[in-house]
């Protein structure tokens, strides 16, 4: 799935839009950072509810290349400024992480 | 009544140059409430209370004539002559300060009188002022702030880096900062990037380094991270100034922590960053004691994946 789709096709809201619209082949969902850390995939699509641009910085550490708020969360500008200069995308969307899990890991799987 | 505890010998040279270049003038209440030597103590009681001050000078046309404090209004209630005029009961012999005199004497005369206030006179004996403690204090504040702000112009605007040669870096980090966290890592990842063309090596880099940068801006007072990348081998030490960690093979143990809610809130603080870094590094050495702890992990790779 290309990144784009996460708005094009599951619509997912892109509040960071300045992104190189790569390839996505993994998911990870946690709102525990340092779980994060330790267990993404390079080139994950993050599914969480920490809308902090800690978020940010660990998603640059950890290699992953989208991040997406459930709930929508409340997203703080500086958390995407941060996202901008790091060319993550940032998504948002009303449903939960269990439901963004699915319809992200059923996507991939459609592969 | 507490002595100021300023040293006006021995204190450091800012100090000391502060308190005599501030004038009293500089310093001092310019508003001063004053009561006449005809009015009745119980109104002198009600603007006190009014005004939430517990002296009040007696002038008649600028000139000074005594002091009524809470003290004698308290024993006016007690003897029972709340309703005498000030000038009956007020004290006559007064320490007043001048308006030119350097701020030094001001706190010499709160530590020496115990007066929680003095008048200020001019050169022709004029009321122009009252000081309190207060006031000293929250003059010093501000010329401290002024210096801080003086000195924080002449530091580079990315306070977090002091610049370095080559692939030697040198960060600091500060408690509970979480606004610059990961700003030191973003840094090393970058370097890393530049040199490494291993991506999973650079991606232990920076998640150790993120690791260590987080364990200072929860857990420490403070510290610096020190990050050198030769050869085939990168780096990372993290060196803090307390207050140490009671138990080191616990905190090297996945799930032990002793972040606080707030915290964890934030995603931080679930006891996965020693582990963690432990599990990136190549090497990993941790000593602490409650001065401080000094945490290094190198993580090699491959020289042929060095650019």
């Amino acid at each position: 799935m290309k990144l784009s789709e996460m708005s094009s096709s599951l619509g997912y809201t892109a509040v960071q839009d300045q992104f190189q619209d790569r390839d996505i082949q993994h998911g990870y969902t946690s709102d525990l950072l340092s779980d994060v850390m330790a267990n993404a995939a390079e080139g994950s699509v993050l599914i969480t509810i920490q809308a902090h641009k800690n978020a940010v910085a660990v998603a640059s550490m950890a290699g992953i290349a989208a991040i997406v708020i459930c709930n929508s969360r409340p997203i703080p500008d500086d958390m995407l400024e941060t996202a901008r200069s790091e060319c993550i995308a940032v998504f948002t969307t009303p449903k939960n992480q269990f439901t963004v899990s699915a319809e992200v890991y059923n996507r991939l799987q459609a592969e | 009544m507490n002595p100021i505890p300023i040293d006006t010998e021995d204190s450091p040279s800012f100090l000391m140059e502060l308190i005599y270049r501030l004038r009293i003038r500089d310093v001092m209440t310019e508003k001063v409430i004053t009561v006449k030597r005809g009015t009745p103590l119980r109104s002198v009681q009600a603007i006190m209370k009014e005004n939430g001050i517990t002296g009040v000078p007696v002038a008649e046309d600028g000139r000074l004539l005594g002091m009524i404090s809470v003290d004698d209004i308290l024993q006016a209630l007690d003897e029972g002559h709340i309703d005498d005029r000030v000038e009956e009961r007020m004290a006559r012999n007064l320490i007043v300060l001048e308006e030119d005199m350097p701020l030094s004497f001001g706190i010499s005369y709160f530590d020496k009188y115990r007066y929680g206030r003095f008048p200020i006179l001019d050169r022709n004996k004029h009321l122009v002022g009252i000081i309190t403690s207060r006031d000293i204090l929250v003059a010093l504040l501000m010329e401290f702030n002024k210096e801080v702000e003086k000195l924080e112009s002449r530091i580079p605007p990315d306070t977090s880096t002091t610049p370095s040669s080559g692939t030697s870096r040198e960060f600091a980090v500060r408690k509970f900062d979480f606004e610059n966290a990961g700003k030191a890592s973003f840094e090393i990842k970058k370097i890393c990037k530049e040199h490494i063309a291993n991506s999973k090596a650079v991606r232990r880099v920076a998640v150790a380094a993120y690791e260590l940068e987080m364990n200072l801006v929860v857990h420490s007072n403070g510290g610096k991270i020190f990050f050198s990348l030769s050869g085939d081998t990168a780096v990372i030490e993290t060196v803090d100034t307390g207050p140490g960690i009671e138990d080191v093979d616990q905190a090297v143990e996945e799930g032990y922590t002793t972040a606080t809610e707030w915290v964890r809130s934030l995603g931080f603080g679930a006891g996965m960053g020693l582990p963690n870094t432990k599990r990136v590094s190549d090497d990993f050495a941790i000593e602490s004691s409650p001065g401080g702890t000094r945490v290094c992990a190198t993580i090699r790779f491959d020289k042929g994946d060095q650019t």
